[in-house]
């Protein structure tokens, strides 16, 4: 964007006089975001405020007195909307950001204090209340995480994706209610979720808790994210493709099978990647389906089952040092987890065809 | 007679009729099937809801019987022996929902109330302001940030921002006490509706701000760069065409963070002291809330069957309100995006 600026430069380069930056403009940007940090600073020393908090909060309540006092002060009207629309910008990006890094930065500290590598590779038989951290871990909520989450994708996906299918390639009548029920879906609070397994088959007793019953109610909460992803996906793919494999002479299924889904796989992939992110931290729903468990369950189909999530609503509900110590390296490992998927899901998105 | 003979042929070859070739328009027998399987796919998210509200309705019936309308407009949750008055309990449980309800609404505002300009911001700012690689990273952490876990958000709220925000709740009542929002009648400041609504806050901005984003930059560019050569500043640029054209991708935003905000469970439930038998209206410094998602968690671990009734109404309550703001927000924005087209 920037051109470099000669006196004796060809005709046609322009100038850009509002680019120019002097020392009084540099001034002019800098101040009013000192002021708050000067201000929160007195106030933090001359009041009854005290501390980081205090300081947090006076620093948040004079930003807000500048970003409105501020553009009055030194522009004229003109300037005055632009400047403030732009304080009140960088404001908000900066309480969101400061607010996820204090977020990340608070579980990080306790999380690393507490890390051992045994946590990771022992389960929680021999584990009571206050037991010290070298002993016992959270092994079987990892595994009970990725056994449910695996056997939850299993399911939800075919559901998405042939969800998607229907809306990119039959177009038919109902595509309009379709996609309006995947939205209403996506919606569903996890609680409703885990409710309504419970109610419809733990209760009924047709399966007792068990991981299973945890992986249906993920699916649930999958299924949606998986459909749009996918039809978004999908709808990359050029109709040329889809005409081309049509007139010689394929079938509509060997169409989409060896034609449309080849052509969008990473996409699709990243589909699933973005669902399986979706639902690996839900907690809610396990409650009351997964249930829960102090030993490595790897069978879904009998007995509950640990899952990260669960692990850490009970050591939290415990409440001992050592419990809270293990929620906060569970729920790290937990994070770190999702932002993987995350991460994956997005690397993958970018290499995908339908970017071009 | 050669010559005549390869005419002869040729002619005879030109005459003869070509087999009829029938071009159908009939579908093949697969790809009937595939349809029909696509179909089945494709339908499978009206059946799970339909289930979905059936087996809650189903559920609750005996709970619905007991109290009619009155399960959500009454302001108790009293378990008693667990029974109901007409089984010839002497000590009946009765169940009214509404405190829980109005607080799911009051935290869900709360939280609205600071998501939502913040999102709308954060928007306008990746969309307009920041250069093409700030605005890609940004966007990264933004979504990324969406897919924090909420039992995360529940044990960082518990630990870390309770003791801060018990704080800050102080300093507010402290110099606002004269406004009847920040006013207490029990000064311990914890588990109040305020607390929740900020760990609320921060979880759905990002969704709120994905959702406005992407509808901002569907904003027509010939829009833009008309209202730029008319000499209007960025501030006026984004006034007059931007935010008119995104207004119903902000509230449909809105909406589904609403939606969001009205179903969380776990990071509500660690954060906000529930009050079963009053109605907390606006105080929200006081350590008085209500959510439904945590009531039913608070209480399906000892209930009884006619108490998990009452539970499984509690979820109907909560799964028609999402439903409704969800639907809503669909609307909302498909609405806003056919619009564009045109």
């Amino acid at each position: 964007m920037s051109n470099p600026m000669s006196e004796e430069g060809s005709l046609l380069s322009p100038k850009r006089p509002w680019s120019q930056k002097s020392a009084r403009k540099i001034i002019a940007a800098i101040t009013p975001a000192l002021i708050p940090f000067i201000a929160a600073s007195i106030l933090v020393k001359s009041t009854g405020l005290d501390g980081k908090a205090g300081f947090f909060l006076g620093w948040v309540v004079t930003s807000f007195l500048v970003v409105l006092i501020w553009p009055i002060i030194i522009r004229n009207s003109n300037g005055r909307g632009d400047l403030f629309l732009q304080n009140c910008i960088a404001l908000s990006a900066v309480i969101f950001l400061s607010a996820v890094t204090w977020l990340l930065s608070s579980v990080l500290t306790p999380a690393l204090k507490a890390f051992q590598f045994s946590l990771l590779t022992h389960d929680a038989t021999t584990v009571g209340v206050d037991t010290p951290l070298n002993e016992g871990g959270l092994l079987h909520a990892l595994l009970g995480s990725l056994v449910i989450v695996g056997l939850a994708t299993l399911i939800s996906v075919p559901f998405g994706l042939l969800a998607a299918l229907y809306i990119t390639e039959v177009r038919g009548r109902l595509v309009p209610y379709t996609r309006f029920f995947i939205q209403a879906m996506s919606g569903v609070p996890s609680i409703v979720a885990g409710l309504f397994i419970y109610a419809a088959l733990i209760v009924t007793k047709v399966i007792p808790f068990t991981g299973f019953a945890g992986s249906l109610a993920l699916a649930i909460l999958m299924l949606p994210t998986v459909a749009r992803t996918a039809e978004e996906v999908l709808r990359l793919v050029p109709d040329e493709l889809r005409s081309a494999a049509l007139a010689l002479g394929g079938t509509q299924l060997r169409t989409v099978l060896l034609v449309v889904i080849p052509s969008a796989k990473t996409g699709l992939i990243t589909a699933v990647i973005l669902g399986v992110a979706r639902v690996a931290g839900e907690t809610a729903p396990l409650l009351l389906t997964a249930f829960g468990g102090n030993s490595v369950n790897l069978n879904p189909f009998s007995g509950t089952m640990a899952t990260l999530p669960w692990y850490i609503f009970t050591q939290m509900t415990l409440g001992t040092d050592n419990d809270v110590a293990r929620a906060w390296v569970a729920g790290l490992t937990l994070l770190i987890l999702v932002s993987l998927f995350f991460v994956g899901a997005r690397l993958l998105g970018r290499k995908g065809p339908g970017r071009r | 007679m050669r010559l005549g003979d390869g005419v002869e042929n040729q002619v005879s070859a030109l005459l003869e009729v070509p087999q009829k070739i029938e071009i159908s328009t009939k579908r093949r027998l697969s790809d009937r099937i595939f349809r029909g399987i696509l179909i089945f796919g494709g339908t499978s998210s009206f059946f799970v809801l339909l289930a979905i509200f059936l087996y809650l309705v189903q559920r609750s019936l005996p709970v619905l019987k007991e109290f009619k309308f009155g399960f959500f407009t009454n302001s108790i949750w009293y378990s008693g022996d667990g029974f109901s008055a007409s089984s010839g309990s002497a000590d009946p449980a009765n169940f009214g929902l509404l405190p829980m309800l109005y607080g799911s609404l009051l935290i869900a505002v709360i939280a609205m109330c600071i998501a939502v300009p913040i999102s709308v911001a954060l928007a306008l700012g990746i969309n307009f302001y920041l250069p093409k690689k700030l605005a890609s990273s940004f966007t990264f952490i933004v979504d990324l940030s969406a897919s924090i876990p909420s039992v995360v958000f529940g044990i960082w709220g518990l630990f870390v921002l309770v003791p801060h925000a018990r704080y800050w709740a102080a300093v507010i009542n402290h110099y606002f006490d004269w406004i009847p929002l920040f006013n207490v009648s029990f000064p311990s400041f914890d588990q109040s509706p305020f607390v929740a609504g900020l760990v609320l806050a921060l979880m759905i901005t990002p969704i709120v701000t994905s959702i406005s984003r992407e509808i901002f930059s569907q904003t027509p560019l010939d829009l833009i760069q008309a209202a730029y050569a008319l000499g209007a500043t960025r501030a006026a640029m984004i006034r007059t065409v931007v935010l008119p054209f995104g207004r119903g991708g902000i509230v449909g935003g809105a909406m589904l963070g609403l939606g969001r905000a009205l179903g969380e469970t776990v990071a509500v439930f660690f954060v906000l002291q529930l009050m079963y038998d009053k109605i907390n209206f606006f105080r929200i410094l006081e350590s008085e809330g209500g959510s439904i998602a945590s009531l039913i968690v608070a209480r399906y671990g000892e209930a009884t069957e006619f108490e998990l009734a009452g539970l499984f109404g509690a979820g109907l309550a909560l799964f028609l309100l999402t439903l409704a703001a969800n639907f809503f927000a669909a609307f909302i924005i498909n609405r806003s995006g056919k619009g564009k087209k045109s």
